[in-house]
Protein backbone atom coordinates (compact mmCIF):
# COMPACT_ATOMS: atom_id res chain seq x y z
CA UNK A 1 0.00 0.00 0.00
CA UNK A 2 2.68 2.45 1.04
CA UNK A 3 4.79 1.53 -1.97
CA UNK A 4 1.91 2.26 -4.29
CA UNK A 5 1.33 5.65 -2.73
CA UNK A 6 5.01 6.45 -3.10
CA UNK A 7 4.97 5.37 -6.73
CA UNK A 8 1.99 7.61 -7.40
CA UNK A 9 3.73 10.61 -5.84
CA UNK A 10 6.86 9.93 -7.87
CA UNK A 11 4.78 9.78 -11.02
CA UNK A 12 3.05 13.07 -10.26
CA UNK A 13 6.36 14.75 -9.47
CA UNK A 14 7.70 13.48 -12.77
CA UNK A 15 4.75 14.92 -14.70
CA UNK A 16 4.94 18.27 -12.90
CA UNK A 17 8.66 18.57 -13.50
CA UNK A 18 8.21 17.88 -17.20
CA UNK A 19 5.78 20.79 -17.44
CA UNK A 20 8.03 23.11 -15.39
CA UNK A 21 11.08 22.34 -17.52
CA UNK A 22 9.09 22.80 -20.71
CA UNK A 23 7.66 26.14 -19.56
CA UNK A 24 11.06 27.48 -18.54
CA UNK A 25 12.39 26.57 -21.98
CA UNK A 26 9.47 28.38 -23.54
CA UNK A 27 10.28 31.48 -21.45
CA UNK A 28 13.38 32.01 -23.57
CA UNK A 29 11.43 31.49 -26.77
CA UNK A 30 8.75 33.91 -25.58
CA UNK A 31 11.38 36.54 -24.74
CA UNK A 32 12.73 36.30 -28.28
CA UNK A 33 9.26 36.53 -29.80
CA UNK A 34 8.28 39.60 -27.74
CA UNK A 35 11.58 41.29 -28.48
CA UNK A 36 11.31 40.81 -32.24
CA UNK A 37 7.62 41.76 -32.30
CA UNK A 38 8.23 44.95 -30.33
CA UNK A 39 11.08 46.10 -32.53
CA UNK A 40 9.38 45.34 -35.82
CA UNK A 41 6.06 46.91 -34.80
CA UNK A 42 7.73 50.12 -33.58
CA UNK A 43 10.40 50.43 -36.23
CA UNK A 44 8.74 49.36 -39.46
CA UNK A 45 6.96 52.71 -39.84
CA UNK A 46 10.24 54.62 -40.06
CA UNK A 47 11.92 52.20 -42.41
CA UNK A 48 11.88 53.62 -45.92
CA UNK A 49 14.26 54.60 -48.70
CA UNK A 50 14.75 58.05 -47.23
CA UNK A 51 15.85 56.50 -43.90
CA UNK A 52 18.46 54.39 -45.65
CA UNK A 53 19.87 57.26 -47.72
CA UNK A 54 19.89 60.18 -45.27
CA UNK A 55 22.43 61.36 -42.74
CA UNK A 56 21.56 61.72 -39.04
CA UNK A 57 19.68 64.89 -38.20
CA UNK A 58 18.26 66.83 -35.27
CA UNK A 59 14.86 66.42 -36.89
CA UNK A 60 13.60 62.86 -36.51
CA UNK A 61 11.64 62.85 -39.76
CA UNK A 62 14.74 63.79 -41.78
CA UNK A 63 17.20 61.52 -39.99
CA UNK A 64 18.69 58.48 -41.66
CA UNK A 65 21.28 55.81 -41.25
CA UNK A 66 23.49 56.21 -44.32
CA UNK A 67 26.72 57.20 -42.53
CA UNK A 68 26.31 54.41 -39.96
CA UNK A 69 25.65 51.81 -42.64
CA UNK A 70 28.69 52.98 -44.61
CA UNK A 71 30.79 52.95 -41.43
CA UNK A 72 29.74 49.39 -40.62
CA UNK A 73 30.59 48.28 -44.17
CA UNK A 74 34.02 49.91 -43.87
CA UNK A 75 34.76 48.30 -40.51
CA UNK A 76 33.60 44.83 -41.53
CA UNK A 77 35.19 45.02 -44.97
CA UNK A 78 38.61 45.76 -43.49
CA UNK A 79 38.30 43.62 -40.36
CA UNK A 80 37.40 40.49 -42.35
CA UNK A 81 40.68 40.05 -44.29
CA UNK A 82 42.91 41.01 -41.35
CA UNK A 83 41.20 38.73 -38.84
CA UNK A 84 40.90 35.91 -41.40
CA UNK A 85 44.60 35.86 -42.29
CA UNK A 86 45.79 36.18 -38.68
CA UNK A 87 43.24 33.68 -37.37
CA UNK A 88 43.87 31.04 -40.01
CA UNK A 89 47.63 31.53 -39.72
CA UNK A 90 47.48 31.02 -35.95
CA UNK A 91 45.27 27.94 -36.26
CA UNK A 92 47.50 26.36 -38.93
CA UNK A 93 50.58 27.07 -36.86
CA UNK A 94 49.07 25.56 -33.71
CA UNK A 95 47.61 22.48 -35.38
CA UNK A 96 50.16 21.67 -38.10
CA UNK A 97 53.49 23.23 -37.22
CA UNK A 98 53.89 23.80 -33.50
CA UNK A 99 55.56 21.17 -31.38
CA UNK A 100 53.59 20.08 -28.36
CA UNK A 101 55.61 21.89 -25.73
CA UNK A 102 55.00 24.41 -22.97
CA UNK A 103 55.08 27.33 -25.40
CA UNK A 104 52.27 25.87 -27.51
CA UNK A 105 50.22 25.16 -24.40
CA UNK A 106 50.83 28.74 -23.27
CA UNK A 107 49.62 30.03 -26.66
CA UNK A 108 46.49 27.93 -26.39
CA UNK A 109 45.66 29.00 -22.84
CA UNK A 110 46.29 32.59 -23.85
CA UNK A 111 43.86 32.37 -26.77
CA UNK A 112 41.18 30.73 -24.64
CA UNK A 113 41.53 33.47 -22.04
CA UNK A 114 41.40 36.24 -24.66
CA UNK A 115 38.06 34.84 -25.79
CA UNK A 116 36.72 35.54 -22.30
CA UNK A 117 37.99 39.12 -21.97
CA UNK A 118 35.05 41.60 -22.00
CA UNK A 119 34.79 43.42 -25.31
CA UNK A 120 35.06 46.82 -23.66
CA UNK A 121 38.57 45.92 -22.47
CA UNK A 122 39.55 45.46 -26.11
CA UNK A 123 38.15 48.96 -26.63
CA UNK A 124 40.48 50.25 -23.91
CA UNK A 125 43.39 48.47 -25.61
CA UNK A 126 42.41 50.17 -28.88
CA UNK A 127 42.20 53.55 -27.17
CA UNK A 128 45.58 53.22 -25.47
CA UNK A 129 47.44 51.48 -28.30
CA UNK A 130 45.98 52.59 -31.63
CA UNK A 131 44.21 55.89 -30.95
CA UNK A 132 46.72 57.43 -28.55
CA UNK A 133 49.83 55.22 -28.70
CA UNK A 134 50.14 55.05 -32.50
CA UNK A 135 48.40 58.43 -32.80
CA UNK A 136 45.96 57.19 -35.38
CA UNK A 137 43.20 59.25 -33.79
CA UNK A 138 39.55 58.23 -33.68
CA UNK A 139 39.42 56.81 -37.19
CA UNK A 140 38.13 53.78 -39.09
CA UNK A 141 41.54 52.08 -39.01
CA UNK A 142 41.73 52.21 -35.19
CA UNK A 143 38.28 50.63 -35.00
CA UNK A 144 39.23 47.98 -37.54
CA UNK A 145 42.41 46.95 -35.71
CA UNK A 146 40.53 46.78 -32.40
CA UNK A 147 37.76 44.66 -33.91
CA UNK A 148 40.28 42.34 -35.58
CA UNK A 149 41.95 41.59 -32.24
CA UNK A 150 38.53 41.16 -30.60
CA UNK A 151 37.28 38.48 -32.99
CA UNK A 152 40.66 36.81 -33.53
CA UNK A 153 40.22 34.22 -30.72
CA UNK A 154 36.82 33.14 -32.09
CA UNK A 155 38.27 32.57 -35.56
CA UNK A 156 41.32 30.75 -34.21
CA UNK A 157 39.28 28.34 -32.09
CA UNK A 158 36.78 27.60 -34.89
CA UNK A 159 39.57 27.07 -37.46
CA UNK A 160 41.44 24.80 -35.06
CA UNK A 161 38.34 22.64 -34.64
CA UNK A 162 37.92 22.47 -38.42
CA UNK A 163 41.58 21.57 -39.01
CA UNK A 164 41.50 18.94 -36.25
CA UNK A 165 38.58 17.20 -37.96
CA UNK A 166 40.54 16.65 -41.20
CA UNK A 167 41.43 12.91 -41.25
CA UNK A 168 45.14 12.20 -40.73
CA UNK A 169 45.29 9.79 -43.70
CA UNK A 170 44.71 12.66 -46.13
CA UNK A 171 47.87 14.35 -44.82
CA UNK A 172 49.80 11.07 -44.93
CA UNK A 173 48.78 10.45 -48.54
CA UNK A 174 49.90 13.91 -49.54
CA UNK A 175 53.26 13.56 -47.80
CA UNK A 176 53.77 10.12 -49.31
CA UNK A 177 53.46 11.66 -52.75
CA UNK A 178 56.36 13.94 -51.88
CA UNK A 179 54.45 17.08 -51.02
CA UNK A 180 56.11 19.38 -48.54
CA UNK A 181 54.43 20.41 -45.31
CA UNK A 182 53.12 23.65 -46.77
CA UNK A 183 51.91 21.96 -49.98
CA UNK A 184 49.99 19.52 -47.82
CA UNK A 185 48.53 22.29 -45.71
CA UNK A 186 47.63 24.45 -48.70
CA UNK A 187 46.42 21.71 -51.02
CA UNK A 188 44.84 19.23 -48.61
CA UNK A 189 44.22 20.45 -45.08
CA UNK A 190 42.86 23.94 -45.70
CA UNK A 191 40.49 22.96 -48.54
CA UNK A 192 39.11 20.08 -46.45
CA UNK A 193 38.67 22.30 -43.40
CA UNK A 194 37.41 25.31 -45.34
CA UNK A 195 33.67 25.03 -44.68
CA UNK A 196 34.29 24.92 -40.94
CA UNK A 197 36.78 27.77 -41.09
CA UNK A 198 34.38 29.89 -43.11
CA UNK A 199 31.54 29.32 -40.67
CA UNK A 200 33.75 30.42 -37.81
CA UNK A 201 34.90 33.53 -39.67
CA UNK A 202 31.38 34.61 -40.55
CA UNK A 203 30.04 33.99 -37.05
CA UNK A 204 32.92 36.07 -35.72
CA UNK A 205 32.16 38.84 -38.21
CA UNK A 206 28.50 38.91 -37.27
CA UNK A 207 29.65 39.37 -33.69
CA UNK A 208 31.75 42.30 -34.90
CA UNK A 209 28.80 43.87 -36.74
CA UNK A 210 26.82 44.06 -33.51
CA UNK A 211 29.64 45.11 -31.14
CA UNK A 212 29.12 48.57 -29.72
CA UNK A 213 31.12 49.05 -26.55
CA UNK A 214 34.68 48.75 -27.91
CA UNK A 215 33.97 51.24 -30.69
CA UNK A 216 32.44 53.73 -28.26
CA UNK A 217 35.68 53.61 -26.28
CA UNK A 218 37.86 53.79 -29.40
CA UNK A 219 35.89 56.91 -30.25
CA UNK A 220 33.50 56.29 -33.09
CA UNK A 221 31.41 59.45 -33.21
CA UNK A 222 27.69 59.60 -32.58
CA UNK A 223 26.98 62.26 -35.19
CA UNK A 224 28.61 61.78 -38.58
CA UNK A 225 27.13 63.52 -41.59
CA UNK A 226 29.41 62.15 -44.28
CA UNK A 227 30.45 58.81 -45.69
CA UNK A 228 34.05 57.91 -44.76
CA UNK A 229 36.18 57.74 -47.92
CA UNK A 230 39.44 56.48 -46.41
CA UNK A 231 40.44 54.36 -43.41
CA UNK A 232 41.78 57.51 -41.79
CA UNK A 233 38.40 59.28 -41.64
CA UNK A 234 36.30 59.47 -38.52
CA UNK A 235 33.27 57.22 -38.54
CA UNK A 236 30.24 55.78 -36.84
CA UNK A 237 28.64 52.33 -37.09
CA UNK A 238 25.09 50.98 -36.96
CA UNK A 239 25.04 49.95 -33.26
CA UNK A 240 26.44 53.31 -32.15
CA UNK A 241 23.84 55.21 -34.15
CA UNK A 242 21.17 53.02 -32.56
CA UNK A 243 22.68 53.66 -29.12
CA UNK A 244 22.58 57.40 -29.76
CA UNK A 245 18.93 57.35 -30.81
CA UNK A 246 17.97 55.07 -27.91
CA UNK A 247 19.57 57.42 -25.38
CA UNK A 248 17.35 60.34 -26.44
CA UNK A 249 14.14 60.73 -24.49
CA UNK A 250 11.84 61.58 -27.43
CA UNK A 251 9.67 58.79 -28.79
CA UNK A 252 10.41 59.74 -32.40
CA UNK A 253 14.08 58.93 -31.90
CA UNK A 254 13.19 55.66 -30.17
CA UNK A 255 11.27 54.67 -33.30
CA UNK A 256 14.30 55.56 -35.41
CA UNK A 257 16.37 53.32 -33.12
CA UNK A 258 13.94 50.45 -33.74
CA UNK A 259 14.18 51.02 -37.49
CA UNK A 260 17.99 51.01 -37.16
CA UNK A 261 17.79 47.73 -35.26
CA UNK A 262 15.74 46.20 -38.08
CA UNK A 263 18.47 47.21 -40.55
CA UNK A 264 21.13 45.75 -38.22
CA UNK A 265 19.23 42.47 -37.82
CA UNK A 266 18.75 42.22 -41.59
CA UNK A 267 22.51 42.68 -42.09
CA UNK A 268 23.15 39.95 -39.50
CA UNK A 269 20.60 37.64 -41.05
CA UNK A 270 22.15 38.17 -44.48
CA UNK A 271 25.67 37.36 -43.26
CA UNK A 272 24.45 34.21 -41.52
CA UNK A 273 22.56 33.08 -44.60
CA UNK A 274 25.70 33.72 -46.64
CA UNK A 275 27.60 31.54 -44.19
CA UNK A 276 25.22 28.63 -44.62
CA UNK A 277 25.18 29.03 -48.41
CA UNK A 278 28.97 29.22 -48.72
CA UNK A 279 29.42 26.24 -46.44
CA UNK A 280 27.08 24.12 -48.52
CA UNK A 281 28.80 25.22 -51.71
CA UNK A 282 32.28 24.31 -50.51
CA UNK A 283 31.14 21.08 -48.94
CA UNK A 284 29.71 19.87 -52.22
CA UNK A 285 32.90 20.55 -54.11
CA UNK A 286 34.92 18.17 -51.95
CA UNK B 1 43.48 18.18 -53.71
CA UNK B 2 45.18 16.78 -56.80
CA UNK B 3 46.44 20.14 -58.10
CA UNK B 4 49.48 20.52 -55.91
CA UNK B 5 50.63 16.98 -56.61
CA UNK B 6 50.36 17.34 -60.38
CA UNK B 7 52.65 20.37 -60.20
CA UNK B 8 55.38 18.38 -58.58
CA UNK B 9 55.50 15.56 -61.07
CA UNK B 10 56.91 17.88 -63.72
CA UNK B 11 59.69 19.01 -61.45
CA UNK B 12 61.69 15.82 -61.43
CA UNK B 13 63.06 16.24 -65.00
CA UNK B 14 66.67 17.08 -64.35
CA UNK B 15 68.57 16.31 -61.20
CA UNK B 16 70.21 19.74 -60.97
CA UNK B 17 66.98 21.55 -61.32
CA UNK B 18 65.47 19.37 -58.67
CA UNK B 19 68.21 20.17 -56.15
CA UNK B 20 67.79 23.89 -56.79
CA UNK B 21 64.04 23.61 -56.39
CA UNK B 22 64.47 21.66 -53.18
CA UNK B 23 66.74 24.33 -51.70
CA UNK B 24 64.34 27.05 -52.68
CA UNK B 25 61.46 25.07 -51.29
CA UNK B 26 63.21 24.53 -48.02
CA UNK B 27 63.90 28.22 -47.49
CA UNK B 28 60.33 28.97 -48.55
CA UNK B 29 59.07 26.50 -45.93
CA UNK B 30 61.31 28.13 -43.36
CA UNK B 31 60.02 31.64 -44.12
CA UNK B 32 56.48 30.35 -44.07
CA UNK B 33 56.80 28.69 -40.71
CA UNK B 34 58.17 31.97 -39.41
CA UNK B 35 55.23 33.94 -40.84
CA UNK B 36 52.72 31.55 -39.29
CA UNK B 37 54.48 31.88 -35.97
CA UNK B 38 54.15 35.64 -36.27
CA UNK B 39 50.38 35.23 -36.75
CA UNK B 40 50.25 33.14 -33.59
CA UNK B 41 52.36 35.70 -31.77
CA UNK B 42 49.74 38.39 -32.43
CA UNK B 43 47.49 36.86 -29.80
CA UNK B 44 50.31 36.97 -27.26
CA UNK B 45 51.02 40.58 -28.18
CA UNK B 46 47.32 41.29 -27.68
CA UNK B 47 47.38 39.98 -24.14
CA UNK B 48 50.66 41.74 -23.47
CA UNK B 49 49.19 44.91 -25.00
CA UNK B 50 46.11 44.77 -22.79
CA UNK B 51 48.17 44.21 -19.65
CA UNK B 52 50.74 46.86 -20.57
CA UNK B 53 48.23 49.55 -21.56
CA UNK B 54 46.09 48.95 -18.47
CA UNK B 55 49.09 48.76 -16.14
CA UNK B 56 50.82 51.85 -17.53
CA UNK B 57 47.85 54.20 -17.22
CA UNK B 58 46.68 52.65 -13.96
CA UNK B 59 50.06 53.37 -12.40
CA UNK B 60 49.76 56.97 -13.55
CA UNK B 61 46.31 57.00 -11.98
CA UNK B 62 47.64 55.79 -8.66
CA UNK B 63 50.18 58.60 -8.58
CA UNK B 64 47.28 60.99 -8.18
CA UNK B 65 44.88 58.82 -6.20
CA UNK B 66 45.96 56.55 -3.37
CA UNK B 67 45.21 52.85 -3.65
CA UNK B 68 43.69 53.02 -0.20
CA UNK B 69 41.05 55.61 -1.11
CA UNK B 70 40.40 53.79 -4.41
CA UNK B 71 39.53 50.62 -2.47
CA UNK B 72 37.76 52.11 0.55
CA UNK B 73 36.06 55.35 -0.53
CA UNK B 74 32.35 54.74 -1.05
CA UNK B 75 31.76 57.53 -3.59
CA UNK B 76 32.70 57.59 -7.26
CA UNK B 77 32.50 61.12 -8.69
CA UNK B 78 35.51 61.72 -10.97
CA UNK B 79 33.51 64.06 -13.21
CA UNK B 80 32.41 66.48 -10.48
CA UNK B 81 34.01 68.49 -7.69
CA UNK B 82 34.75 67.27 -5.05
CA UNK B 83 36.20 64.29 -6.87
CA UNK B 84 35.93 60.89 -5.22
CA UNK B 85 37.49 57.71 -6.58
CA UNK B 86 35.92 54.86 -4.64
CA UNK B 87 35.66 51.80 -6.90
CA UNK B 88 33.25 50.20 -4.37
CA UNK B 89 30.39 52.31 -5.72
CA UNK B 90 30.93 50.90 -9.23
CA UNK B 91 31.65 47.39 -7.95
CA UNK B 92 28.38 47.36 -6.02
CA UNK B 93 26.46 48.34 -9.18
CA UNK B 94 28.19 45.57 -11.11
CA UNK B 95 27.49 43.13 -8.30
CA UNK B 96 23.80 44.04 -8.11
CA UNK B 97 23.29 43.63 -11.87
CA UNK B 98 25.22 40.35 -11.93
CA UNK B 99 23.25 38.99 -9.00
CA UNK B 100 19.94 39.90 -10.62
CA UNK B 101 21.00 38.49 -13.99
CA UNK B 102 22.06 35.21 -12.41
CA UNK B 103 18.71 34.89 -10.63
CA UNK B 104 17.11 34.97 -14.08
CA UNK B 105 19.65 33.10 -16.18
CA UNK B 106 20.86 30.30 -13.91
CA UNK B 107 17.52 28.63 -13.00
CA UNK B 108 15.95 29.13 -16.42
CA UNK B 109 19.12 28.18 -18.28
CA UNK B 110 19.60 25.12 -16.10
CA UNK B 111 16.01 23.92 -16.54
CA UNK B 112 16.16 24.59 -20.27
CA UNK B 113 19.29 22.45 -20.44
CA UNK B 114 17.58 19.59 -18.57
CA UNK B 115 14.53 19.82 -20.81
CA UNK B 116 16.61 19.82 -23.99
CA UNK B 117 18.92 17.03 -22.92
CA UNK B 118 16.51 14.70 -21.06
CA UNK B 119 12.91 15.42 -21.98
CA UNK B 120 12.56 17.01 -25.41
CA UNK B 121 11.73 14.74 -28.34
CA UNK B 122 14.25 15.02 -31.18
CA UNK B 123 11.88 17.01 -33.37
CA UNK B 124 11.30 19.73 -30.75
CA UNK B 125 14.99 19.80 -29.84
CA UNK B 126 15.89 20.51 -33.44
CA UNK B 127 13.41 23.41 -33.44
CA UNK B 128 14.49 24.89 -30.10
CA UNK B 129 18.27 24.82 -30.50
CA UNK B 130 18.30 27.37 -33.37
CA UNK B 131 15.99 29.64 -31.36
CA UNK B 132 18.54 29.67 -28.53
CA UNK B 133 21.31 30.31 -31.04
CA UNK B 134 19.43 33.32 -32.41
CA UNK B 135 18.90 34.58 -28.87
CA UNK B 136 22.65 34.24 -28.27
CA UNK B 137 23.49 36.04 -31.53
CA UNK B 138 21.40 39.16 -30.98
CA UNK B 139 23.65 42.21 -30.46
CA UNK B 140 23.60 43.57 -26.92
CA UNK B 141 22.56 47.02 -28.14
CA UNK B 142 19.27 45.45 -29.23
CA UNK B 143 18.79 44.00 -25.74
CA UNK B 144 19.52 47.44 -24.32
CA UNK B 145 16.81 49.01 -26.45
CA UNK B 146 14.42 46.24 -25.36
CA UNK B 147 15.23 46.85 -21.68
CA UNK B 148 14.62 50.58 -21.83
CA UNK B 149 11.52 50.63 -24.03
CA UNK B 150 9.73 47.47 -22.93
CA UNK B 151 10.94 46.02 -19.63
CA UNK B 152 11.37 49.35 -17.82
CA UNK B 153 7.84 50.66 -18.54
CA UNK B 154 6.46 47.31 -17.40
CA UNK B 155 8.42 47.48 -14.15
CA UNK B 156 7.26 51.05 -13.56
CA UNK B 157 3.67 49.94 -13.89
CA UNK B 158 4.15 47.38 -11.16
CA UNK B 159 6.40 49.57 -8.97
CA UNK B 160 5.40 53.18 -9.71
CA UNK B 161 8.27 54.60 -7.66
CA UNK B 162 10.93 52.83 -9.75
CA UNK B 163 13.22 55.16 -11.72
CA UNK B 164 13.36 55.50 -15.51
CA UNK B 165 16.79 53.97 -15.14
CA UNK B 166 16.84 51.08 -12.69
CA UNK B 167 18.97 48.05 -11.94
CA UNK B 168 16.06 45.61 -12.12
CA UNK B 169 15.31 46.15 -15.80
CA UNK B 170 18.98 45.86 -16.76
CA UNK B 171 19.40 42.72 -14.60
CA UNK B 172 16.45 40.93 -16.14
CA UNK B 173 17.61 41.65 -19.67
CA UNK B 174 21.25 40.78 -18.97
CA UNK B 175 19.83 37.54 -17.58
CA UNK B 176 17.94 36.89 -20.82
CA UNK B 177 21.13 37.62 -22.74
CA UNK B 178 23.29 35.09 -20.87
CA UNK B 179 20.54 32.45 -20.61
CA UNK B 180 21.36 30.74 -23.94
CA UNK B 181 24.99 30.45 -22.88
CA UNK B 182 24.08 28.69 -19.62
CA UNK B 183 21.57 26.47 -21.44
CA UNK B 184 23.81 25.35 -24.28
CA UNK B 185 26.96 24.81 -22.19
CA UNK B 186 25.06 22.91 -19.48
CA UNK B 187 23.31 20.86 -22.12
CA UNK B 188 26.66 19.95 -23.69
CA UNK B 189 27.83 18.74 -20.28
CA UNK B 190 24.65 16.68 -19.77
CA UNK B 191 24.81 15.22 -23.26
CA UNK B 192 28.32 13.96 -22.49
CA UNK B 193 27.02 11.74 -19.66
CA UNK B 194 27.16 8.15 -20.95
CA UNK B 195 23.88 6.60 -22.05
CA UNK B 196 24.61 3.50 -19.94
CA UNK B 197 24.31 5.43 -16.66
CA UNK B 198 20.81 6.55 -17.59
CA UNK B 199 19.83 3.08 -18.75
CA UNK B 200 21.02 1.62 -15.46
CA UNK B 201 18.81 4.00 -13.49
CA UNK B 202 15.79 3.39 -15.74
CA UNK B 203 16.27 -0.37 -15.32
CA UNK B 204 15.97 0.14 -11.55
CA UNK B 205 12.61 1.82 -12.12
CA UNK B 206 13.62 5.49 -11.82
CA UNK B 207 11.41 8.16 -13.34
CA UNK B 208 12.74 10.76 -15.80
CA UNK B 209 13.01 13.35 -13.04
CA UNK B 210 14.96 10.97 -10.82
CA UNK B 211 17.33 10.10 -13.63
CA UNK B 212 17.87 13.79 -14.38
CA UNK B 213 18.27 14.89 -10.76
CA UNK B 214 20.17 11.93 -9.33
CA UNK B 215 22.23 10.64 -12.25
CA UNK B 216 22.68 13.14 -15.06
CA UNK B 217 23.08 16.39 -13.11
CA UNK B 218 25.59 14.98 -10.57
CA UNK B 219 27.62 13.42 -13.37
CA UNK B 220 27.61 16.66 -15.38
CA UNK B 221 28.05 18.93 -12.36
CA UNK B 222 31.49 20.26 -13.25
CA UNK B 223 30.37 21.37 -16.69
CA UNK B 224 27.20 22.92 -15.31
CA UNK B 225 28.98 24.88 -12.58
CA UNK B 226 31.64 25.91 -15.11
CA UNK B 227 28.93 27.31 -17.37
CA UNK B 228 27.43 29.23 -14.43
CA UNK B 229 30.73 30.89 -13.60
CA UNK B 230 31.43 31.77 -17.23
CA UNK B 231 27.95 33.25 -17.57
CA UNK B 232 28.52 35.40 -14.49
CA UNK B 233 31.79 36.60 -15.96
CA UNK B 234 29.89 37.56 -19.14
CA UNK B 235 27.34 39.46 -17.04
CA UNK B 236 30.11 41.39 -15.28
CA UNK B 237 31.62 42.41 -18.62
CA UNK B 238 28.30 43.22 -20.29
CA UNK B 239 28.21 46.85 -21.30
CA UNK B 240 25.50 48.20 -23.56
CA UNK B 241 22.43 46.90 -21.69
CA UNK B 242 23.57 48.45 -18.42
CA UNK B 243 24.79 51.63 -20.09
CA UNK B 244 21.32 52.15 -21.58
CA UNK B 245 18.98 50.84 -18.89
CA UNK B 246 20.72 51.00 -15.51
CA UNK B 247 21.57 54.68 -15.55
CA UNK B 248 24.69 56.53 -14.48
CA UNK B 249 24.45 57.00 -10.72
CA UNK B 250 27.23 55.10 -8.95
CA UNK B 251 26.11 54.24 -5.45
CA UNK B 252 26.24 51.57 -2.79
CA UNK B 253 22.77 50.07 -2.83
CA UNK B 254 21.03 46.75 -2.99
CA UNK B 255 17.70 48.24 -4.04
CA UNK B 256 17.08 47.03 -7.60
CA UNK B 257 14.57 49.80 -8.32
CA UNK B 258 17.22 52.50 -8.05
CA UNK B 259 19.56 53.72 -10.72
CA UNK B 260 23.10 52.38 -10.38
CA UNK B 261 26.26 52.43 -12.49
CA UNK B 262 28.47 49.49 -13.35
CA UNK B 263 32.17 49.60 -14.17
CA UNK B 264 31.44 49.03 -17.86
CA UNK B 265 28.73 51.69 -17.99
CA UNK B 266 31.11 54.19 -16.42
CA UNK B 267 33.73 53.53 -19.09
CA UNK B 268 31.12 54.11 -21.80
CA UNK B 269 29.90 57.31 -20.13
CA UNK B 270 33.39 58.80 -19.93
CA UNK B 271 34.31 57.70 -23.46
CA UNK B 272 31.29 59.44 -24.91
CA UNK B 273 32.35 62.83 -23.58
CA UNK B 274 35.28 64.87 -24.80
CA UNK B 275 38.09 63.80 -22.53
CA UNK B 276 41.53 65.28 -22.46
CA UNK B 277 44.37 62.84 -23.08
CA UNK B 278 46.34 62.44 -19.86
CA UNK B 279 43.67 63.97 -17.62
CA UNK B 280 42.53 62.17 -14.49
CA UNK B 281 39.20 61.33 -16.18
CA UNK B 282 41.15 59.65 -18.99
CA UNK B 283 43.17 57.64 -16.48
CA UNK B 284 40.08 56.44 -14.61
CA UNK B 285 39.07 54.51 -17.75
CA UNK B 286 42.17 52.40 -17.36
CA UNK B 287 41.95 51.98 -13.60
CA UNK B 288 38.34 50.80 -13.88
CA UNK B 289 39.24 48.68 -16.93
CA UNK B 290 42.05 47.04 -14.96
CA UNK B 291 39.64 46.14 -12.14
CA UNK B 292 37.17 44.73 -14.65
CA UNK B 293 39.89 42.77 -16.47
CA UNK B 294 41.25 41.21 -13.27
CA UNK B 295 37.78 40.30 -12.03
CA UNK B 296 36.67 38.58 -15.26
CA UNK B 297 40.06 36.92 -15.72
CA UNK B 298 39.83 35.43 -12.23
CA UNK B 299 36.33 34.11 -12.91
CA UNK B 300 37.33 32.60 -16.26
CA UNK B 301 40.31 30.87 -14.67
CA UNK B 302 38.06 29.54 -11.89
CA UNK B 303 35.56 28.24 -14.47
CA UNK B 304 38.31 26.42 -16.39
CA UNK B 305 39.70 25.03 -13.16
CA UNK B 306 36.32 23.68 -12.04
CA UNK B 307 35.63 22.08 -15.40
CA UNK B 308 39.04 20.44 -15.56
CA UNK B 309 39.34 19.36 -11.94
CA UNK B 310 36.06 17.50 -11.79
CA UNK B 311 36.53 15.95 -15.19
CA UNK B 312 39.60 14.11 -13.97
CA UNK B 313 37.63 12.45 -11.19
CA UNK B 314 35.13 10.58 -13.34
Amino acid sequence: MRMEKKAAIRKILDRVSRVVFFLSTMAGVAALAILLYRIVSVGIGCLDWQFLTSFPSRFPDKAGILSALAGSVWVIGLTAPIAFVLGLGTAVYLEEYAKKNWFTRFLQVNINNLAGVPSIVFGILGLGLFVKGMMLGQVVLAGVLTMSLLILPIIVVASQEAIKSVPQHLRDASCALGATKWQTVKGVVIPAAFPGILTGVILALSRAVGETAPLVVVGALAFVSFVPISPLDSFTVLPIQIFNWTSRPQDEFRSLAAAGIIVLLIVLFATNTAAVWLRNKFQKRL
Amino acid sequence: MSISIAGERQEGKSANQSVAVKGKRRSFEFVLRFLLMLCAAVSIFTTAGIVFVLLFETMEFFQEVSLWSFLTDTKWTPLFVPKHFGILALLSGTFLITLGASLVALPFGFMTAIYLSEYAPDRIRRMLKPVLEILAGIPTIVYGYFALTFVTPMIRQIFPYAGVFNALSASIVVGIMILPMVASMSEDAMAAVPRSLRDGAYALGATKLEVAAKVVVPAALSGIVGSFVLALSRAIGETMIVAIAAGSTPKLTLNPLESVQTMTAYIVQVSQGDIQYGSIEYKTIFAVGMTLFLLTLAMNVIAQWITRRFKEKD
